[in-house]
């Protein structure tokens, strides 16, 4: 695999240095063949030369085709590979990072990096390198002074000048970042924050800060813009003063005008693959930005260790037994769950409720093993959950977890990840235990579900994550905040379907809401990382507290 | 040419200007290589002295500066284009308001503000130079050919427009090839990106490793899909490529023979053939140019059609404001105001049912009222009108007597504030920016903030964070009560479910804050909670946009637990 990416890449290096060198062939053929013919030779002195110019001609245009061909190929394979690996990187379960969704896509986008270092910079420079020796070649057998200043040209436009303009992009890009991001967050303010802007009359104060972070950014840019303006002038400059040095120095080696004529426009022409150098130089930055995100990425360690030799995984039904939970987010933060102990027994309901923020959710991912706790245990019939595989733990608690994803395919397919093995009937049935199969009757199962699930209503998008976590049918289902983001209607029928389907399954619900938790079998209130009641409904109930609170303000806002 | 860009860069004097400058530089620049071609083909063919290769540098050293000028002025128009367009933008956001902004993307409306106009870069500072060389250049060098040796001038005259007529029919004939594939090659490209944000509930069911080669095998198909695409696409470069090369020998051949012959002097020969691939180079580059600024294209695209889409929805307000009756005035200084509707119904564009219908009520200067119901019956577009970020289909309402225009006898604190990336001081004095920071800490204090402001690295003026990610939901709530307490002239507050989502000693500190900030106002709160709703002398229930009952309470109903309310019709 790796040696034949190496033999493409020699090949859009080879198509793409062919191109240049026909380019420079076509040149130095069609000057020879005029200043030699104005010498007035034998038409048969110059048959050669018309051959030449005719095939160089010809050629250029095949080998550039071939050359952007190969070298696209290449890039699309080199980006594949760097996504395939960072995919692998990103598999096993991590610390979840900041920014969330906008960082994914730019890692995302950070993998095209691969793919501009290939046809924007290493190949072009490749077949620069090989042109340019081709032409200083061609130099030094007809005046080897005129040779060196071509070389003296070609390193400074084709080596000086993209370092140049590189360290400046990296630079710049340096005081543009903040700018940008700046420029962004006011910019968010706007958007995000016009009901406040709009009560308050602050709207004109907050266009004119974004706009002054616009002017901040666009002086930035125009200061950067002078660099690129002036790399461009500095190529001009060196490819003609180089001509001219050239032309003066074959003369006064004393080499004849056909020499001299080669000699110029060859060098001229030569300049054309070298000058757009600095132009990659440029993008280096951002290239070497990216591709540094990547590594890190790839060498961020997983959130969890896995046993050097996993234990067996237990058989039977399950009991899992949580004994004083302690899990930080980060060294030094409070902890986000902080000694919680519960006992699931196989059949029995349990729901974890509070407020946001109390540390429901990472309750669950602790029990999935999605992150590391710093003390406590999770026991599966009696096995420590750290010593069997990650994934087997998942084989056997898993469920709706947090925002749960719709995949851009088809109905039929998003539920079939829980269940590849599935049958039809198995698939029907999932869907009837979730109440979605009217919907499924009226989009049909091959229906394209949009990007993010943007065609799934909240309640939907729910519903068939329901209807996948029952497919899967694991050992202890988990379900977290199944009736978020849904309105009241929605909410309640959903949740009476939820308890009513997972009767006799063991269970272990996460909810802001409380009606319908009279059926479960023990309710845990937790607040800041705590379990602060505990009992079932009747027992809460009876006692003053945030879960009367709650039911009682519940009560209020119904019909 | 972008015909909407064109007009504002028209609109903007000072873009004018740059752009003006570019396109002379740009211009001046490429006939300057018709100057450097006639020296260096005088030089070499001996007609010249070497003394001309001064002039010869002095030439190039202007072409330099002319190339330097351009891209110093591209940078000015493409930063002035944006910005312009930037400040339309935001000013049409801010126009439309929080209520018609709801109905947008709002992620994808801060990108296009924000990241998104920079893809105009290519379009400005590339492809519009390009366009004016392209337009002058080969002319100029087709009536230098023509005075120098009309043979060659003829060829390259006849072959000149083969460029963009194979360019055209190479575009035309892969035009409907690639956009039939363009979608399916969007969709395989978005399905990495879809792949790894699904990437937990992969492994929630154990298939995140199965996956890795569903990964390949999409990443084999989207290759063999953009190869195929490509194959064809190149083909106009191949063509374009072509023409180029394969005149300059058609050129090149014949000049030889007729030197031979003695019917033609080398420097003109060599000027021809200096001169003949100058003709192609600019409507080659400006095709390059082309495809490198389509995404700018469409970004300019996505601009305007916020832009005129919000200028169609203004239409509509206006006449609505037109419709409505004049309303008295309002005299300043006079305590709370009365609150008063008169058969509103609003309808939201796109809904069926009407958000609120035909409602009418009227809240005493001073009274408390808690709006109570389910969500989405209409409690939030009844505040909404209070703010005056929605108008009534029909019917009307009267704050103190007058329509309300974002008034500043108001404070407001919604569901969820957004906490502005400045200071918590600046977030506190939003809506009395001339507040002394004596002031804000008072008014902190009042909102019970002031113990965890304190308590932050920087106090009042630590920054606060992407969205105010560094607070919890019951601080952001009480930095949004301190807004309203620092302004101490607002007669009236909107509250909207200030305590959904915080915990029970977070809800106990706003509730306390709120009462206090009740006091000798007129207030409307939308509430969930008993502790809040106990806070009210009123309680009305609306559901599907109508008010279901209206209770007063009394003292001693005031003090139970909210759930014993006497109903009166």
């Amino acid at each position: 695999m790796k040696r034949r990416m190496g033999l493409r890449i020699v090949w859009a290096v080879l198509a793409g240095a062919a191109a240049d060198l026909a380019g420079l062939g076509l040149i130095a053929a069609a000057a020879w063949l005029i200043t030699r013919a104005a010498e007035q030779p034998e038409l048969a002195a110059l048959s050669v030369a018309i051959v030449a110019t005719r095939a160089f001609a010809t050629s250029r245009g095949v080998f550039r085709y071939a050359e952007r061909l190969t070298g696209h190929d290449v890039a699309l394979r080199a980006q594949a590979e760097t996504r395939e690996r960072l995919y692998g990187a990103l598999i096993p379960p991590q610390q979840p990072r900041h920014g969330g969704a906008d960082l994914l896509s730019r890692m995302v986008d950070d993998t095209e990096a691969v793919q501009d270092l290939l046809v924007r910079v290493l190949l072009p420079a490749t077949a620069a390198l090989i042109t340019g020796a081709a032409a200083v070649v061609i130099a030094l057998t007809l005046a080897p002074f005129a040779a060196l200043v071509l070389l003296a040209g070609l390193v400074v436009a084709g080596v000086l000048l993209p370092v140049g303009t590189a360290a400046a992009a990296r630079r710049w890009s340096a005081r543009l970042a903040p700018a940008r991001a700046a420029l962004a967050e006011r910019v968010a303010d706007l958007v995000h924050g016009s009901a406040d802007l709009a009560a308050y009359g602050a709207g004109e104060r907050a266009l004119a800060k974004a706009m002054e972070a616009d002017a901040e950014l666009a002086a930035l840019e125009r200061r950067q813009s002078r660099v690129h303006a002036a790399s461009l002038g500095v190529g001009t400059l060196v490819q003609g003063l180089t001509v001219a040095g050239i032309v003066l120095a074959a003369r006064a080696a004393g080499a004849d005008t056909v020499a001299t004529a080669v000699l110029a426009l060859t060098a001229l022409v030569s300049f054309e693959p070298v000058l757009p150098l600095a132009a990659a130089g440029e993008r280096m930055a951002g290239i070497t930005a990216a591709l540094r995100r990547l590594r890190e990425v790839r060498s961020a360690s997983p959130a969890v260790t896995e046993p050097q030799a996993p234990a067996a995984p237990p058989e039977g039904p399950v009991t899992v037994q949580v004994d004083d939970l302690v899990v930080r987010h980060a060294p030094g933060a409070p902890p986000a769950v902080d000694g919680i102990s519960f006992t699931l027994e196989p059949g029995k309901r349990v729901a974890l409720v509070g407020p946001s923020g109390a540390g429901k959710s990472t309750v669950l991912a602790a029990l999935m093993r999605l992150l590391e706790p710093e003390c406590g245990s999770v026991r599966v019939n009696g096995v420590n959950t750290a010593e069997l595989d990650s994934g087997q733990v998942r084989t056997l608690m898993t469920g709706l977890t947090q925002d749960p994803y719709i995949f851009r395919t088809t109905l039929r397919d998003n539920l079939r990840l829980a269940g590849p093995e599935a049958t039809d009937d198995d698939l029907a049935r999932a869907v009837r235990d979730a109440r979605l199969d009217q919907w499924v009757s009226r989009t049909g199962w091959d229906a394209e579900l949009g990007e993010d699930g943007r065609t799934v209503s909240g309640g939907q998008l729910q519903r068939l994550s329901l209807a996948r976590a029952l497919l899967y049918d694991p050992q202890v289902l988990l379900l977290d905040e199944p009736a978020e983001a849904l309105d009241e209607e929605t909410a309640d029928a959903l949740m009476a379907d939820l308890l009513d389907v997972t009767h006799d399954r063991t269970t272990l619900l996460v909810t802001h809401r409380l009606k319908g938790l009279e059926q479960v079998d023990e309710i845990i209130v937790m607040e800041h990382g705590r379990a602060i009641q505990r009992g079932t409904h009747d027992d809460l109930l009876a006692v003053p507290g945030y879960y009367r609170d709650l039911w009682q303000s519940e009560a209020l806002t119904r019909r | 040419m972008h015909k909407d860009l064109l007009r504002l860069m028209r609109a903007e004097q000072s873009v004018r200007r740059h752009l003006a400058v570019t396109l002379a530089a740009a211009t001046l620049a490429g006939l300057l290589v018709l100057v450097q071609a006639e020296l260096l083909a005088g030089v070499l063919s001996g007609r010249f002295t070497l003394a001309a290769l001064g002039v010869l540098a002095l030439v190039v050293g202007l072409r330099a500066l002319l190339g330097w000028s351009q891209g110093v002025f591209a940078g000015r128009t493409a930063t002035g284009v944006k910005s312009a367009l930037r400040e339309r933008l935001l000013g049409r956001l801010q126009e439309m308001g929080p209520a018609r902004l709801a109905g947008h993307r709002s992620g994808e409306l801060v990108t296009l503000a924000g990241r998104g106009l920079d893809r105009l870069d290519p379009y400005l500072a590339g492809y519009l130079p390009a366009m004016a060389v392209a337009a002058v250049v080969p002319l100029a060098v087709l009536i230098r050919l023509f005075a120098g040796d009309l043979a060659s001038a003829v060829i390259v005259l006849v072959t000149l427009p083969l460029i963009p007529i194979f360019g055209a029919l190479v575009g035309m004939h892969t035009k409907a090839t690639t956009e039939r594939q363009f979608h399916a090659l969007a969709r395989l490209g978005g399905h990495f990106l879809d792949v790894v944000r699904g990437l937990p509930t992969l492994r929630a069911f154990g298939r995140a490793r199965h996956q890795a080669t569903v990964i390949q095998q999409v990443a084999d198909a989207h290759r063999g899909a953009t190869m195929r695409t490509l194959r064809v696409a190149f083909l106009s470069s191949l063509v374009l490529e072509l023409c180029a090369s394969l005149s300059l020998a058609l050129v090149a051949v014949p000049i030889g023979l007729r030197l031979l012959g003695g019917n033609l002097d080398l420097t003109t020969a060599l000027l021809v053939l200096l001169l003949a691939p100058e003709a192609y180079l600019p409507l080659r580059m400006m095709g390059t140019r082309f495809h490198a600024s389509m995404e700018g294209v469409a970004a300019a695209d996505a601009a305007f059609a916020v832009l005129d889409d919000a200028a169609v929805d203004d239409a509509a307000v206006d006449e609505e404001v037109k419709a409505a009756p004049a309303a008295a005035q309002r005299e300043r200084g006079e305590g709370p105001p009365e609150i008063r509707l008169e058969n509103v119904t609003v309808r939201y564009p796109g809904r069926e049912d009407a958000a609120l219908e035909d409602v009418s009520l009227v809240i005493a200067p001073g009274e408390r009222v808690a709006l109570v119901g389910e969500s989405g019956g209409g409690k939030s577009t009844l505040l909404h009108l209070l703010l005056g970020f929605v108008s009534p289909a029909s019917g009307r309402v009267l704050v103190g007597g007058r329509p309300p225009d974002t008034p500043d006898e108001l404070a407001f604190v919604p569901q969820r504030p957004h906490l502005f990336a400045t200071s918590v001081a600046d977030n506190i004095r939003l809506g009395a920016p001339d507040a002394t920071l004596p002031e804000v800490r008072q008014a902190a204090k009042a909102a019970h903030a002031d113990a965890f402001v304190e308590a932050l690295p920087d106090g009042y003026d630590t920054v606060v964070g992407e969205r105010g990610a560094n607070f919890s939901a019951g601080q952001r709530q009480r930095i949004a009560l301190a807004r309203a307490f620092c302004r101490p002239d607002a007669t009236v507050l909107l509250l909207d479910e200030p305590t959904a989502r915080l915990d029970g000693r977070s809800e106990a500190a706003v509730v306390e804050a709120t009462a206090t900030l009740a006091e000798g106002r007129t207030a409307v709160i939308v509430a969930h909670r008993p502790a809040m709703i106990d806070l009210a002398d009123r309680v009305i229930r609306i559901h599907a946009g109508r008010v279901l009952s209206d209770t007063r309470r009394d003292a001693t109903t005031a003090a139970g637990s909210g759930d014993d309310l006497r109903e009166i019709r």
